[in-house]
């Protein structure tokens, strides 16, 4: 196996105590000693500080970057006024999702953040696409840090005021401790947060800052994940991948009402048909009766009857209390009230269709 | 009253022709918060070895298995709504099942506490 990458912050998690992990060939916390669970509820009731910087930042600049991206990606980008922010994915000539990712308009170009496991691939993808026309590059020399929770914006501002002036997937250029940030208020946890581009060479620095609130408490991968499954955000590889498409995976409002009348980017013969016609299957929310988790993989079935998808993600919900899954079901199944089953190690468990998210999101909009 | 350990990391207290069975201090710690414990139906006859209970953290589901052959004869049912007793007292509160002991003779193959404790630190 290939050696694993570390972030900025490594040093500073060991010293944490956190639990380190594997993942998408990094080093990462998966959690702290105090636990996923409390890290959880810290988050939601107060702000937890994460380390994303496993995360792809880039660049586009070079001619019209904005219209160069709408060859790859689904959404308006055209239309993003400098400072704004768009969730979208690169799609294939399928319809199928590539990666999902964030794209911010600069006065500059485009900054774009994507998943870790895919940012290589994306950078072959854009580079290809988009040069020579454009310039493609990587954003190495810098961190990434999510703020993120109730109490995110109050402890963010003691360090520069202006940032609370920042309303969801807005992004601004602040000096936070005397260093120049690229602050986005947007996250992955369904609460008000910031994720925070800060110099490598600072970022140890400002976390401790960070931690140093009294409301500050660090999380690591463990809660990010029950924190977003809860939010009823996708994640890549298990609720999206290159065989499902924006319009299954609930992710149409994602496509600009321009893009669905001009097309123009990968896949958009299947995907705008998909909007015209409605989708074959569709990712839903899923609560399961009792207190079994049901797993990514477990077989969803009409009650006493056939198969219909398997659950993508699933687990136990803290600010539920409760299990939670997410899932692809045939359309037929997808109203919020159906009632299914799910095979838990070959018991049948009643769950029903809710609608997503599990937990309100309460962004600052 | 002997406590013997496995190499899955359950243990097993020994008290005449009977037994309580759990998960070891080192394994919840491991596990991390536990959310739910699938105990096994009161009667059912399991074989040395057997998966006999499921635990699951917040991040994954681990099989428990059964240490000896024998019946179980009892549950833990405040698991049921206090997985997290497992967290707070794995070898006490938070133990699984009791069961009989089908064959005293296949304990000489668990580890005592002393045993295990070297055990668990071979894993580090």
């Amino acid at each position: 196996m290939a050696s694993l990458a570390r972030t900025p912050l490594y040093d500073l998690h060991r010293e944490l105590g956190a639990r380190m992990v594997p993942f998408a060939g990094y080093e990462m916390p998966l959690q702290y000693p105090a636990g996923i669970l409390a890290e959880h509820r810290h988050c939601r009731a107060q702000a937890a500080l994460f380390d994303v910087s496993h995360m792809g930042q880039l660049r586009i600049r070079g001619e019209d970057p904005a219209t160069a991206l709408e060859r790859l990606v689904p959404a308006d980008i055209r239309g993003l006024a400098v400072g704004r922010n768009r969730y979208t994915m690169f799609t294939n000539e399928a319809g199928g999702i590539l990666d999902d990712l964030i794209a911010g308009r600069e006065e500059d170009g485009l900054f774009l953040v994507v998943n870790a496991a895919r940012k290589a691939a994306d950078l072959a993808h854009m580079k290809a696409a988009l040069e020579p026309a454009c310039r493609v590059e990587p954003v190495e020399d810098r961190a990434l840090l999510a703020l993120q929770g109730p109490r995110a914006a109050a402890v963010l501002a003691r360090l520069e005021p202006a940032v609370d002036t920042l309303r969801f997937m807005q992004s601004g250029w602040f000096e936070l401790g005397g260093v120049r940030c690229r602050v986005a208020r947007s996250g992955y946890t369904g609460e008000d947060g910031f994720e925070i581009s800060v110099p490598a060479a600072a970022a140890v620095e400002l976390a401790r800052r960070l931690l140093a609130a009294p409301e500050v408490a660090p999380a690591g991968l463990g809660a990010r994940d029950s924190l977003r499954l809860e939010a009823g955000l996708c994640l890549y590889g298990h609720d999206i991948d290159e065989r499902t498409t924006p319009v299954e995976a609930g992710l149409a409002w994602t496509i600009g009402r321009r893009r669905r009348e001009e097309g123009g980017f990968p896949g958009a013969g299947t995907i705008l048909r998909q909007l015209r016609e409605g989708a074959p299957r569709r990712l839903v929310g899923l609560r399961p009766e009792g207190r079994a988790p049901a797993r990514e993989g477990t077989e969803i079935r009409v009650p006493g009857g056939e198969a219909i998808g398997r659950v993508t993600s699933g687990g136990f919900g803290p600010t539920v209390g409760g299990p939670v899954a997410m899932g692809y079901v045939d359309a037929a199944h997808r109203e919020p009230g159906t009632r299914l089953e799910l095979l838990l190690r070959g018991r049948a468990v009643a769950a029903e269709v809710v609608r997503l998210p599990f937990v309100p999101h309460r962004y600052r909009r | 009253m002997t406590t013997y350990y496995t190499e899955e990391h359950e243990w097993i207290r020994v008290e005449g022709d009977s037994a309580t069975v759990g998960i070891s201090e080192h394994a919840q710690e491991q596990l991390g918060d536990i959310v739910f414990v699938e105990l096994p139906e009161v009667g059912r006859r399991l074989a040395k070895g057997e998966q006999a209970a499921v635990v699951e953290s917040v991040k994954a589901a681990s099989e428990v298995y059964a240490p000896v052959g024998g019946e179980v004869t009892e549950v833990n049912t405040a698991l049921e709504d206090k997985p997290e007793l497992v967290n707070q007292d794995a070898e006490g509160e938070g133990w699984f099942f009791r069961m009989t002991l089908a064959d005293p003779g296949e304990l000489d193959g668990l580890m005592d506490r002393e045993a295990y404790a070297k055990y668990v630190e071979s894993l580090a």
